[in-house]
């Protein structure tokens, strides 16, 4: 139940915030409303962790013939929801959840603090529209019911256009309808790929259900598993983004208000992860396994292609959007090596990259706020004016381009080294991603705190609101960087049992189609 | 007839009667709200007889009609939709210039009579008889407001319909030549041998009859009249058009291939296929193009059937079902749409035909904020987000068209909602975009000078829809028991 209110309580705190400033009330009052909303369920959240022991285990997975090392889900609510289809209303938690939902709210916090002074225009429907997609970004991270999954995930979406569409910058319809058409289409492969793996487990065993638990280790012909890994795949890349269908997400960051850019590249960007994590790899083990390498390699190009197009940038919030699709290619990277390093590292660089560039967006954010332009080629020298934005900017381009210390290092350094063990070849290249960010990220620094200044700007420096955010901000990355074993310890009982679920389900599949003499595939270990 | 045949037609029946007791109203008393409120009240008994009627179902009436829990499901859905339909027409028709008001709801209620018998025809006669009914009913309430464009609508419409009566009434008489019978039992199992056999005669039948139900329900090559009628048509008419006629006759296409198994024939397949993919494209790339709403909406009622087609393809169990929640779904979704263009038209009187351009909907939410979250919310359920019963409906769909392996008509269908999204997506933006360019600022400002009131009747029945589209968005269980208990006859 507990789980429940999670997702209930921004979403009941929108409704309230929109309703207030209908009724009349100042625009104050729905900044409150939203930030009292989030507050509540980060108290919430910290009480699940305080009740989380890792010994109490994650993740409960009944397949036939496989004990798993962690018993039972953290916690779980499930009831009947559309019977007649075999859909219930099903959440759960284990540690990756745990982790992600607590970044939901804190990044939630910051969007809400960092949207103070900057909204102006219809609070209340602004703020409804953030709870909102908030809300749905929780329940995707608790969803175990794949129709439900779908539901949030479609959810997500709407308010998060609506963000964009009316509170973004200059190119805002063309950015958001570009989003929106792109996950739309995404999410819809996903619906057709949900449905087929639903038709061919219901064929099999006669028990019609969206249940993930229940879907796991469906058997199914390889090349069937290959096309429904693919929808799902799809959706997901499209999310997260790699290569070849990223190409909304520098228009959609740049794009959306600072609220916006820090929900879509803190948090969206990793229900996509998330999404390959819980659903592609385990549900498809054997076609994921074939499908690794091309996997990798694109995670690999979009570490490269992604810090190159930040390299080209002029535009401030651009070279940060550009980022992203680099370092979520780390993440993809990560994910499709597979192993309990390479997993541990994805988990740290999703949390790190949503602080990291979170800030960033906020700081991008300020500055636009203050001398309304993003162009990079018309600042300069600003350390001398805003000390305090400068130190913040240049302590997260530092985290951002992988410095040891601060909490990105940890996750790239993870992730490299568990591809190292998959492949050699895509590590030693991934790797020189690393070289590329340092320019970027000094390059930036360079042209907006240093060098010549361009024009006279006024600028204010940080006032106390942006420096509470910056320093819970810093604090977390550091401590991410200096001390990520909490981390780690809660996101390894829900990473053994993904793995172990698909280890089972691989070698059941294997059993199966053993008869062929088919080499087991050994890109995934 | 016995005792239970007449009181399992008795919907039929009180529909027929309230028509003859609208028209009496109106020779005694001529009066615009008593016209409409007799007319609710009629359609409202009629809707209620129809559990009167479901203990009976199913009985053979006559042998024309069939009343089982299939007929009395889209009978409840066509007097509801015509209810919906008599509600938005009194605010809008109060502030039209028109002579006479009060024929209006006599004409929609003889159409929902006509709607009501297709949906429960088993025979040849009764389904012309039906068809009939109902679209003569349409040649004069579409020319309504006798302004030049509605005339022309009308003409069309007029036109084009009597043409496909007679594609329509040629096909149904070159099987009777053929098979000796009008019933659809007796042709389901003889047409089939038929078909099998190559029949020449029997195929170009088919083929003429195809093109007569094509043309009501505007799916691909027969889909050119609908953006013209339903601009010319007035808002409430083109609500009807879009989502009764529509409906009842696709109840009976799908109640007649319930029978046969349209799976044995590849080339009949391909055909509907064809079709259905046509469909989807042309609505939804025509619909990009367009500027004035009604006709956006037109462009995406075709691209609506071309989806709908895909679980009318589909086998199994789950077929019916989606077809029965996907009509549902919208029927509540493209009343509302309309519905929003009529009581805003109502609410703008007298400075424009109807508030239709794309234009006249900058700032909506500053002016109408309910109507504009009303109007959102319809066109999410058109575009099938969740929340919304058309959510529910699009799942229902690619699920039917799964359980089938359709995967060429559902990677279209995939397709096709993303570019659908498109189209609906530019009208919700326009609502909520305000300051534009100065000159946008201008004009959203100042067509509202005296703020008039949402006409109340319209005004509930927007409530009403929105409320049942949440609900059937959020917990759609409701809805499926109905359809599961009514259907099963079908499956």
């Amino acid at each position: 139940m507990m789980l429940v209110w999670l997702i209930v309580v921004p979403f009941a705190g929108g409704v309230l915030a929109w309703s207030l400033s209908r009724a009349g009330g100042r625009d104050i009052a729905s900044r409150w409303v939203s930030l009292i909303a989030l507050v509540i369920d980060l108290f919430l959240v910290a009480g699940l962790w305080a009740g989380y022991s890792v010994r109490l285990g994650t993740g409960a997975l009944s397949l036939p013939g496989v004990s798993l090392p962690y018993g039972k889900w953290f916690k779980e609510f499930k009831v009947p929801w559309i019977p007649q289809a075999g859909i219930s209303f099903h959440l759960a938690m284990d540690g990756l959840s745990l982790l992600l939902v607590t970044l939901t709210l804190v990044l939630g916090v910051v969007s809400v603090a960092a949207s103070w002074s900057e909204i102006k225009d219809r609070t209340g429907f602004f703020h409804f529209n953030l709870l909102w997609t908030l809300s749905g970004i929780i329940g995707v991270f608790l969803a175990l019911d794949l129709f439900l999954f779908y539901f949030f995930w479609e959810m997500m979406l709407v308010p998060m256009y609506f963000l964009i569409a009316i509170w973004g910058h200059e190119r805002k319809l063309y950015a958001s309808v570009k989003f929106f058409i792109f996950t739309q289409l995404g999410g819809l492969f996903m619906l057709l790929s949900i449905l087929g793996l639903f038709f061919i487990h219901g064929g099999q065993t006669g028990v019609y259900t969206f249940d993930y638990t229940a879907l796991l280790g469906t058997a199914m012909p390889p090349a069937t598993a290959f096309w429904l890994m693919l929808g799902f795949f799809i959706a997901f890349a499209v999310k997260l983004p790699a290569v070849p269908v990223h190409s909304w997400l520098p228009d959609a960051h740049t794009e959306a208000p600072t609220a916006g850019s820090v929900i879509l590249a803190g948090l969206l960007l990793k229900t996509g992860a998330y999404g390959l994590l819980r659903f592609t790899v385990p549900l498809f083990p054997e076609a994921s396994a074939s499908f690794a390498p091309l996997a990798m390699a694109l995670g690999v190009i979009s570490i490269l292609y992604g810090a190159f197009l930040a390299f080209g940038q002029t535009d401030l919030k651009r070279l940060v959007a550009d980022t992203s699709i680099s370092h979520m290619g780390f993440v993809l990277l990560g994910i499709y090596s597979w192993n309990r390093i390479a997993l541990q590292g994805t988990v740290m660089q999703m949390l790190c990259h949503g602080i990291s560039t979170g800030m960033l967006f906020v700081l991008a954010g300020a500055v636009q706020e203050r001398i309304h332009t993003r162009d990079m080629r018309r600042m300069g020298r600003f350390w001398e004016k805003a000390p305090v934005m400068g130190g913040v900017g240049m302590l997260f381009a530092l985290a951002s381009l992988g410095l040891p210390g601060l909490g990105n290092f940890i996750g790239e350094f993870l992730v490299l080294l568990g591809a190292f063990m998959a492949s050699r070849v895509m590590a030693v290249i991934a790797s020189l991603g690393l070289i590329v960010s340092t320019v970027y990220a000094l390059w930036m620094v360079q042209q907006v705190f240093h060098g010549e200044p361009r024009e006279d700007w006024t600028l204010p420096d940080f006032h106390p609101r942006e420096k509470g955010i910056s320093a819970v901000m810093i604090v977390l990355i550091v401590w991410l960087g200096l001390y990520p074993q909490p981390v780690i310890n809660a996101a390894r009982p829900a990473l053994e049992n993904l793995r172990k679920v698909r280890a089972a389900v691989l070698m059941q599949q294997q059993e199966k189609g053993g008869a062929e003499g088919k080499g087991g595939p050994n890109e995934l270990r | 007839m016995s005792y239970a045949e007449i009181l399992s037609a008795l919907p039929l029946i009180l529909a027929a009667a309230s028509s003859v007791a609208v028209m009496l109203v109106i020779a005694f008393y001529r009066n615009h709200g008593v016209a409409a409120l007799a007319t609710l009240a009629g359609l409202g008994v009629s809707f209620t007889s129809i559990f009167v009627a479901a203990p009976y179902a199913p009985e053979n009436v006559t042998g024309l009609l069939v009343i089982d829990g299939y007929a009395l499901f889209f009978m409840g859905l066509i007097f509801a939709g015509s209810f919906v339909v008599a509600m938005l027409a009194h605010g809008y028709l109060k502030i039209k210039p028109c002579a006479e008001r009060e024929e209006f709801y006599l004409l929609l209620l003889l159409s929902a009579t006509g709607a009501g018998v297709l949906a429960a025809s088993a025979h040849f006669a009764s389904f012309f008889l039906g068809l009939e009914t109902m679209s003569v009913s349409l040649y004069a309430l579409i020319p309504y407001l006798k302004s030049e464009r509605a005339v022309e609508a009308g003409v069309k419409y007029l036109v084009l319909a009597a043409a496909s009566s007679a594609f329509l009434l040629f096909g149904m008489a070159l099987i009777y030549a053929r098979l000796g019978t009008m019933g659809f039992s007796d042709i389901a199992s003889a047409g089939m041998r038929a078909y099998m056999g190559k029949d020449p005669v029997f195929l170009g039948a088919l083929a003429l009859i195809a093109a007569g139900v094509g043309f009501k329900l505007a799916v691909a090559p027969f889909h050119m009249w609908t953006p013209d009628v339903y601009e010319g048509a007035p808002a409430p008419v083109s609500a009807y058009v879009a989502t009764v006629s529509k409906g009842a006759v696709f109840a009976l296409f799908l109640r007649y291939f319930a029978r046969v198994d349209i799976h044995q024939s590849g080339s009949l397949m391909l055909a509907v296929a064809v079709i259905s993919i046509g469909s989807m494209f042309i609505g939804n790339l025509l619909a990009l193009l367009q500027d004035n709403v009604k006709r956006i909406l037109a462009y995406s009622s075709i691209a609506h059937l071309g989806y709908l087609l895909v679980a009318f393809l589909a086998a199994g169990a789950l077929r019916v079902t989606a077809v029965a929640y996907y009509l549902a779904s919208y029927f509540i979704t493209m009343l509302g749409a309309f519905g929003v263009i009529s009581v805003l038209t109502a609410e703008s009187a007298g400075e424009k035909g109807e508030m239709e351009d794309l234009e006249d909907y900058r700032g909506l939410a500053a002016r109408h904020p309910a109507v504009a979250a009303v109007f959102s919310a319809m066109l999410f359920s058109l575009a099938g987000i969740p929340l919304t019963a058309g959510f529910i409906g699009k799942f229902y769909v690619i699920a039917a068209g799964a359980g089938s392996a359709l995967w060429t008509l559902l990677i279209a269908l995939a397709v096709n909602s993303a570019i659908g999204l498109f189209y609906y997506v530019r009208v919700i933006v326009k609502m909520y975009s305000g300051a534009e360019t100065p000159g946008g600022l201008q004009a959203a400002v100042a067509p509202s000078p005296a703020k008039v009131a949402i006409p109340i009747g319209g005004g509930l029945a927007l409530a009403g829809l929105t409320l049942g589209l949440v609900w059937f968005g959020i917990y759609p269980p409701s809805l499926l028991y109905i359809i599961r208990s009514a259907v099963h006859s079908l499956m």
